[in-house]
């Protein structure tokens, strides 16, 4: 607020004579609030002028506004489903099912471009020149490259080029690869998955419930406790002991050739692989180059302070380099998460049934336009703030804490 | 000291193509593992690749069917049949010259922009009047020049035209409201702020989608605008949301002390940001406004979903022949070299200036 004559003048205590001020329009409060009002008139106005002509619009074409179209049978049939579908359900139902398609592929392409992006950007830094060499080059093709060419490219790639199923690729026994898409093996239902499973979710409340303690108690006692591998042992070895005790059961539900197509076993389609495939590996490009700038960022000090403190190599990376390396790591990778689900809106060009699909699909069929627009923004925005929210929320847990 | 007893102090470094392999490439067992299994690697697939590319291709034939007979490579006689409708689309055959200097000469500015001879007042009119000239050369109807409807555009120059356009109108804009946003103003950084972030929350398939099936809707009847300008607002309010924070990123960076000498100067708002704040903000963040270039340049392939026929979906033309059928990863490899040379080019750029900066900052 130093931009103000008259107020500064009047706080360093000798009051200006009436006539000397300024005229009324000179003064930066009043000149703000009337630049302000006229902003808001002129977008106020805009607003009107194009809900005035929607709605002159929409009568002339004699399409009803509102959501009540949401209800109505959808009557299209969408290729891949999470939940029960068929043409018969609603708009709504429709929309639902490509919503969770969105997060499935949004989910599931995070996971994995986090993965990939993290050891390409590990071995961008590698010593070895082959290795460091061969990293960079993936970076920089993949990341001047378009995604939606790269998914028309992968696309083209599994429905023209790969075999028939028929002649289906069989790397792995039950593992199939075919133009089709890639099919796989399932768990048979077993009671013994399902106390793996249970014993799963146990052990990892057990894991935070001992690192609690087991910080707590370094803290109070300086005393160190094997944290890790007693967390692993928790995590995956109560599973297994569970899974043992039930009779170690190994019954898989395959894929098998009937025809001219599989039945059995679990698989994904050519355009969920395309886009999958298509995103992680555009995504991790860009995630490599995070994650080597947040290694790179970290000082070589800090590794040889921790060596000669005699720290072991593990506990430096774990305790050192690592907990400052996400502190730049983090909030770029916020907006490639983003990124990532809101690419996955390039599903659209190869027919994949996400939500901007279903949408699309939606709004041509009943005409709501604006209503299938809101529709996809309020689902992206949505999606895109409790991402947001979570990074914050993990970036503020692992940010610098300065007394 | 000075060099040379420096020099004669210092150990001679132990340099060779032996000591420069065990270094890089045979340092510990680990090291030498990654190697093995990376040339291992490269062995399987450069041979394949290698053969694909250039032994097996196949770069006479008239139809693909000959092509897949003469050869188990690609069948790059497929780009020399259909590279002119690749890259000027749907443009009439007789008048692709035209097409042609506007990518010529949209190239010639970029690199002119990138000389730092050339940065001076004079850079904007230049630019302006390029496009200006581009317009004149792809619509023609005046200077003899047949006119084009600019549904025929199509190819690399549409491309260029859409993305450049893009950048140069939404520039401004971005720093309006990036500034816009940084106001002491509240309804004025309310209104920056909610359009910043719907935009950047939204993917910008679904800002096509808006521009192609609202657009219409929200103009008053008789007005209406063709698909290459929906197309065009849709990539410039995308591209200006994304402008506006990178400039916000520069105007941060500026210490406090900047903007308070510039008021106790006495210079009025608009002074200070002409004169003191954005030059100083604006060199900061070129190295990030050229990453924005690069991004507005490869999502203008998205126009593909609302079917204007630039570079991507005039790849996807090319291979609906009947005759070449079974083409598109000659078509998309084409199309990705393109898109590749021109972003890597400034990606490039972007890194080279990035040094120079820090260079100057840490003097």
């Amino acid at each position: 607020m130093a931009a103000q004559p008259g107020e500064t003048g009047a706080t360093a205590g000798t009051p200006i004579p009436k006539a000397q001020r300024a005229v009324f329009w000179n003064d930066p409060r009043v000149r703000g609030i009337f630049y302000q009002i006229i902003a808001v008139a002129l977008i106020g106005g805009a607003v009107w002028w194009l809900a005035s002509n929607t709605i002159a619009n929409l009568n002339a074409r004699n399409i009803a506004t509102g959501f009540h179209f949401l209800g109505r049978e959808a009557g299209f049939e969408i290729g891949e489903n999470l939940i029960d579908y068929s043409p018969a359900d609603t708009y709504f139902r429709a929309l639902l099912v490509g919503v969770l398609n969105t997060l499935r592929v949004a989910v599931l392409g995070i996971i994995l471009a986090t993965l990939v992006g993290t050891i390409i950007g590990i071995a961008r830094l590698s010593k070895n020149w082959l290795i460091a060499k061969l990293a960079s080059i993936y970076v920089e093709v993949v990341r001047n490259i378009p995604l939606i060419l790269q998914l028309f490219f992968w696309y083209s790639l599994i429905t023209e080029f790969l075999p028939g199923p028929r002649d289906a690729l069989n790397p792995m026994p039950g593992v199939f690869l075919s133009n089709r898409g890639l099919k796989f093996p399932l768990l048979a239902h077993e009671f013994a998955y399902d106390l793996a499973l249970l014993l799963f979710a146990v052990g990892l409340i057990a894991a935070v419930v001992v690192g609690r303690w087991a910080t707590k108690r370094q803290d109070a006692t300086g005393r160190h406790f094997p944290t890790i591998w007693v967390n692993l042992g928790l995590i995956f070895g109560l599973p297994i002991v569970g899974w043992l005790l039930a009779g170690a059961p190994l019954t898989f539900n395959a894929p098998s050739l009937q025809g001219f197509n599989f039945v059995g076993g679990a698989s994904l389609s050519p355009e969920f692989s395309a886009l999958l495939l298509g995103l992680v590996i555009y995504t991790a490009g860009f995630i490599a180059e995070i994650v080597r700038s947040g290694i790179q960022a970290v000082g070589k000090g800090q590794t040889e302070a921790s060596l000669s403190l005699g720290l072991t190599k593990g506990q430096t990376l774990r305790l050192i380099v690592m907990p400052q390396a996400l502190r730049v790591i983090v909030p770029p990778m916020t907006s490639q998460y983003l990124n990532i689900t809101k690419n996955s809106s390039l599903a659209v060009a190869i027919g994949f049934p996400d939500i901007v699909s279903v949408a699309n699909t939606t709004l041509n069929q009943t005409g709501q336009a604006i209503e299938g627009v809101a529709i996809i923004m309020a689902v992206f925005l949505t999606i895109s703030l409790s991402i947001a929210t979570f990074m914050n929320w993990y970036n503020k847990h692992i940010a610098l804490v300065e007394r | 000291m000075t060099d040379s007893t420096i020099s004669a102090i210092m150990p001679k470094p132990i340099t060779g193509p032996l000591i420069w392999l065990r270094a890089n490439l045979f340092a510990n067992p680990f090291n030498i593992l990654m190697t093995v299994l990376v040339v291992w690697f490269l062995a399987m697939s450069l041979p394949a690749l290698l053969d694909w590319v250039l032994l097996d291709a196949v770069f006479q034939a008239n139809n693909v069917r000959e092509c897949r007979a003469a050869g188990s490579g690609a069948c790059w006689a497929f780009i020399g049949e259909k590279h002119r409708l690749i890259l000027f689309g749907l443009y009439p055959y007789d008048e692709q010259w035209r097409p042609m200097l506007v990518v010529l000469l949209l190239i010639a500015m970029v690199g002119v922009s990138c000389l730092r001879r050339f940065w001076t007042k004079w850079l904007a009119p230049m630019w302006v009047a390029t496009l200006m000239i581009v317009g004149v050369l792809m619509w023609g109807g005046v200077l003899g020049l047949t006119y084009v409807e600019n549904a025929r555009w199509g190819g690399l120059p549409l491309t260029m035209i859409l993305a450049f356009v893009a950048i140069a109108v939404a520039f401004p804009l971005g720093v309006l409201l990036a500034l816009g946003r940084r106001s002491n103003l509240p309804a004025i950084r309310a209104i920056c702020t909610i359009y910043i972030e719907l935009v950047r929350g939204v993917p910008a398939v679904s800002l096509l989608f808006m521009a192609s099936v609202m657009l219409p809707l929200l103009l008053p009847e008789g007005m209406s605008i063709d698909k290459l300008l929906r197309a065009q607002i849709a990539l410039i309010v995308y591209a200006s949301a994304y402008l506006a924070e990178v400039v916000r990123g520069g105007l941060q960076s500026l210490s406090k002390g900047q903007y308070e000498a510039a008021d106790a100067l006495g210079l009025t708002y608009w002074q200070k940001q002409r004169l003191i704040i954005l030059p100083q903000a604006l060199r900061i963040t070129i190295p990030p406004l050229v990453n924005t270039l690069i991004t507005v340049f490869k999502d203008t392939s998205l126009v593909v979903i609302i079917g204007l026929y630039d570079l991507m979906n005039a790849a996807k033309a090319s291979f609906v022949d009947p005759a070449w059928r079974g083409s598109s990863i000659e078509a998309y490899v084409f199309v990705s070299l393109i898109y590749f040379a021109f972003c890597f080019f400034m990606s490039k750029y972007s890194q080279s200036i990035e040094k120079r900066l820090a260079k100057s900052q840490n003097r």
